[in-house]
């Protein structure tokens, strides 16, 4: 089946029922393993047991990122090439991706306290986290604000397309300025820096939440196409309604 | 399991987690049958889309 045939909503829907009972299933499998190997880690020589943060804290901010990725991309399929499900697509991701930056900003902050002395600074990487967790929050007020959502959609694409920048800015923060935050030790030139005994359930972990994502996502696409399927019969209802214009 | 001196921190970080990721799970899924009740209700009053009506 050619990715294009997915463009139909129809279609769409009877894959997703299809596919959630499975993806729901591999992505508590992999966050059993996950988290018994978070579980059996041993602690940091330097860190202690607080590294187990690390295996929440890392994934999450992760997928906060690349949920605005997928926006990005979707707003592209929005604005570009009108593809059906794009605005769907990029409206599902928004409260995922949110939630998952919101996690990753407590997490970090949890982690923060012990190890630096604070809940929080003003550095790069954990302001230029904030503004993504802000973003987010203006991305899904500006889908509620406008009614029309293919409207909505014009407008949030843009709104993500912009907000992009911000990526390269978080991944690259602790490279450009100086910060509290460690610099990269997974995906960096040169492999990553940590010892397999913890990169490994950090793996397992990342791959865990990265499927949770998509389950949710998929879901949560369904229900937004589901939600302008109720909508597009309210305004029939309407329309047929005595004393309207039609 | 001994979390040493900062175990309040790391079960803090995982009750959050616990917590996000429930959110999420609910919220999808009374988000589904919410429109799917929605959706009920609008057929059994006989609203249909033009799309249905033309098959």
């Amino acid at each position: 089946m050619a990715l294009i045939d997915l463009a139909n909503p129809t279609r769409f829907l009877r894959l997703a029922h299809r596919a959630l009972p499975w993806l729901f299933e591999i992505t508590a499998a992999v966050f059993a393993v996950g988290l018994y190997l978070a579980y059996a880690a041993p602690d940091d020589y330097q860190q202690g047991a607080t590294v187990k943060i690390m295996f929440i804290h890392v994934p999450s901010a992760w997928l906060g990122m690349f949920g605005w990725g997928l926006m990005s991309v979707a707003a592209l399929g929005t604005l570009v090439w009108r593809h059906p499900l794009a605005d769907v697509a990029a409206k599902a991701a928004a409260p995922i991706g949110a939630a998952f930056t919101f996690l990753c900003l407590v997490t970090g902050s949890l982690w923060g306290r012990p190890m630096w002395g604070t809940y929080w600074v003003w550095d790069a990487r954990l302001t230029s986290v904030l503004i993504l967790f802000l973003m987010y929050l203006g991305v899904i007020a500006l889908w509620r604000t406008v009614e029309d959502p293919s409207r909505a959609a014009r407008a949030a694409a843009i709104l993500t397309l912009v907000g992009a920048i911000n990526l390269p800015i978080i991944k690259f923060s602790v490279d450009w300025w100086n910060t509290l935050h460690q610099p990269a030790s997974v995906i960096k030139l040169g492999g990553p820096s940590i010892y397999p005994t913890i990169l490994i359930p950090l793996l397992v972990m990342a791959l865990a939440f990265t499927l949770l994502f998509i389950t949710l996502h998929v879901a949560a696409m369904g229900n937004e196409i589901l939600r302008r399927r109720v909508r597009s019969l309210m305004l029939v209802q309407a329309q047929a309604a005595p004393g309207s214009s039609e | 399991m001994n979390l040493g001196p900062h175990a309040s921190f790391i079960i803090a970080a995982y009750a959050v987690a616990v917590l996000v990721v429930a959110g999420l799970i609910l919220w999808v899924e009374f988000d589904n049958r919410a429109q799917r009740q929605r959706l009920k209700k609008l057929q059994a009053q006989g609203v249909t889309r033009r799309s249905d009506k033309s098959t």
